[in-house]
């Protein structure tokens, strides 16, 4: 199930919100103004126009804040966010929401390579697809991609869950701890130490949670296949050599 | 009378010594590779094939105990609003909650504030006490990312961004079940008791140019103020500190294969990157070629083990050094007095690596809380000041020997090697010649 997904560059900002402009104002100014917030401050929406590709686009945001990001963004959009909810109308470049604690991310195009990589907690929602090693080294991150993923995703997945609307490719899940993988398409293969798992009724309400909460509508869980792992890896044993 | 033949006396290989053969027992008794902790043990040209000179007449010496001799080194002031000021260029090295017990990593703490130095993390995050106690703190950014949060990140003095490691240069980190214990495995969101081994790569970045990006981000995250360390293995120093230099590292560590880990394969250890001696000058040579000698400051690490060592390693070059090893033996480790325990265990004191195992006697490299208790921070950390004193006394007192007012002011002049191998890698004349191999000829 290939996304579909048009880029919507739109530049008109809101009038309530604060509008930081990259053309005009730069990347640290954006950052420390968005560090400088404490708990209860009014300035609870804002706005970032022309991104242009910039890399680390409002990093390390730890009030719960909006922020729209109207444009395509570099390496490490929402890197650390720890609250905020940042809605990227445009792609995302590798790394979008690496290590995550709270809050959520929203990619409306595509992510590139590591979306939310080692990710702690919080919702990244990719609307259009994700590259390889998505989700790598999740640690408690909720992942939801509407399209398809790359290879190597979930490689070492700890905690948290990912689910994929669309495809997944190769070795997803290697050497996978307790992370939970949802996949409604076809796997192209299995990574070491990962199986496919029955859907229980729990896993069930899981994923319709996670759907909900992703905005996710006319799609059911019973329509997706879980994976996890087999845990034969959790300790070594030199007859599993092969395996690594 | 019967004549005798007279009897050829046993002989031994060399290339099939008793620990070689040994180890091909045990590896055919047991299917898998031996794992140990500390760094390379076998002989490698070191510190101790290099001399300082001494004052002569046409140097003159400084009074020991009357004229200054500065010690203080400033790490980080490339970018970071916030550099790191220390008392003595010797800090202690990045080693983690989880291969070290609570109290250890407090006394480190400890030790370090009470000298003036930093500490540093590990592979396992920041843990209270060792925040608490020590009052300049480096936080390693490491590719497992456990523990990692940006609030950890911003009560950091500095941060370390973790390439490799001199015991495993392409090695990850490895943290065996039996240390996993229920703090150890929270603080690492993993299960409980199973075998840890964290990656080799970082999760989202390769190579130099998205280091640079990384480390914009880390800048970022944390509105510049945090000196930036990039920390390699002793495997290619040239280009490591010189690619780490274009990425935007305010600090390049390079720790050298006597250097060492928690737990990695003996093999791994005993055979993979370089020693200290011959990863400084290569380090050294990229900060100078791009004009950032003592702008980019160099942290070298690997078998440092007293003053000597520190005065030699800042002659050649670098601003400040690192302990790890030497640290944990001050704090206890491989203390004679458990040799009774050691020998349980099947070994003897100084010769005690297993600590993957946790059953240290010092209650050092361990998660056991019966043992953990043998260590007392406050005292250990006393003892670990005791040795920085010493350690940088000794530097003062060779330096002040050379004429030097500061330890910084030690130059590759100010030594000579006593072989060829050491004075090739030192880049210093062979003792009693002006031959430096490589450079001149003889």
């Amino acid at each position: 199930m290939p996304a579909t997904f048009k880029a919507t560059h739109d530049q008109s900002p809101s009038q309530a919100s604060r509008v930081f402009d990259l053309d005009v104002q730069s990347l640290r100014e954006l950052n420390q103004a968005l560090h400088k917030l404490t708990a209860g401050s009014n300035e609870t929406a804002w706005e970032v126009l022309n991104p242009k590709g910039n890399h680390s686009v409002a990093v390390g945001v730890d009030q719960p804040v909006s922020i729209d990001v109207r444009g395509s963004v570099g390496y490490y959009c929402g890197g650390m966010n720890s609250g905020s909810a940042i809605t990227v109308h445009g792609s995302a470049g590798p790394g979008v929401g690496e290590n995550m604690m709270a809050g959520s991310i929203t990619v409306k195009g595509d992510a590139s390579q590591y979306a939310g990589a080692t990710g702690k907690g919080g919702l990244l929602v990719i609307e259009g697809n994700a590259s390889s090693r998505c989700g790598i080294s999740m640690k408690g991150i909720d992942i939801v991609v509407h399209g398809n993923i790359g290879h190597m995703s979930a490689f070492m997945a700890q905690s948290g869950n990912l689910v994929v609307l669309g495809d997944a490719g190769d070795a997803l899940g290697d050497s996978i701890y307790e992370a939970r993988l949802f996949v409604r398409g076809k796997v192209d293969s299995l990574g070491a130490d990962c199986i496919a798992k029955e859907m229980r009724p729990e896993h069930i309400d899981l994923l319709q949670g996670l759907l909900d909460r992703a905005g996710v509508t006319g799609v059911k869980p019973s329509e997706f296949k879980r994976y996890g792992s087999a845990r034969t890896l959790y300790n070594f044993n030199i007859d599993n050599a092969d395996a690594y | 009378m019967t004549y005798r033949n007279p009897p050829t006396t046993p002989r031994k290989s060399a290339t099939f010594d008793d620990y070689t053969l040994s180890e091909i027992r045990r590896a055919a008794a047991t299917g898998i590779y031996d794992i140990r902790g500390a760094g390379a043990k076998r002989k490698l040209p070191h510190f101790d094939d290099l001399l300082f000179l001494g004052a002569s007449i046409s140097r003159y010496p400084l009074e020991g105990y009357r004229e200054r001799c500065d010690t203080s080194v400033v790490l980080g002031s490339r970018h970071a609003k916030k550099p790191i000021e220390l008392k003595i260029p010797i800090t202690i090295a990045g080693m983690s909650f989880g291969s070290l017990s609570g109290p250890a990593k407090e006394a480190l703490g400890r030790g370090a504030t009470l000298s003036g130095t930093s500490t540093t993390t590990g592979d396992g995050g920041m843990t209270e006490e060792e925040r608490g106690h020590s009052k300049q703190l480096v936080y390693q950014y490491l590719p497992s990312r456990y523990g990692m949060n940006p609030r950890d990140l911003r009560r950091a003095d500095a941060i370390e961004v973790v390439v490799g490691q001199g015991a495993k240069p392409g090695g990850g980190g490895m943290l065996l079940g039996q240390k996993i214990s229920d703090r150890v495995a929270e603080m690492r969101t993993l299960p409980k008791g199973i075998d840890q081994r964290s990656a080799s790569r970082h999760p989202d970045w390769t190579g130099p140019d998205d280091l640079e990006i990384k480390i914009l981000e880390l800048r970022e995250i944390t509105d510049w103020e945090k000196p930036i360390y990039v920390k390699v293995g002793g495997a290619r120093p040239y280009y490591d500190t010189a690619l780490a230099v274009k990425a935007g590292a305010d600090v390049v560590v390079v720790d050298g294969m006597q250097g060492g880990t928690a737990a990695t394969q003996e093999v791994f250890i005993e055979n993979v990157g370089q020693p200290t001696l011959a990863c400084i000058r290569p380090a050294v040579q990229a900060l100078q070629d791009l004009g950032m000698h003592r702008k980019v400051q160099l942290i070298v690490s690997g078998g440092i083990r007293n003053g000597a060592d520190v005065a030699k390693a800042m002659a050649l070059g670098v601003d400040a050094v690192s302990i790890g090893t030497a640290a944990l033996v001050a704090l206890g480790d491989n203390d004679p007095r458990w040799e009774a325990e050691y020998n349980e265990l099947g070994t003897t004191s100084g010769a005690y690596d297993d600590w993957h195992e946790g059953r240290d006697p010092a209650g050092i490299t361990t998660q056991d809380p019966e043992l953990m208790k043998r260590v007392d921070p406050i005292a250990a950390g006393r003892r670990l000041a005791n040795y920085l004193k010493v350690m940088t006394l000794e530097a003062q007192t060779i330096a002040r020997a050379c004429g030097k007012n500061s330890l910084h002011n030690l130059e590759p002049e100010d030594l000579v090697a006593l072989t060829i191998e050491a004075a090739a890698m030192a880049g210093v004349p062979l003792a009693g010649t002006n031959w430096i191999p490589g450079k001149n000829s003889f």
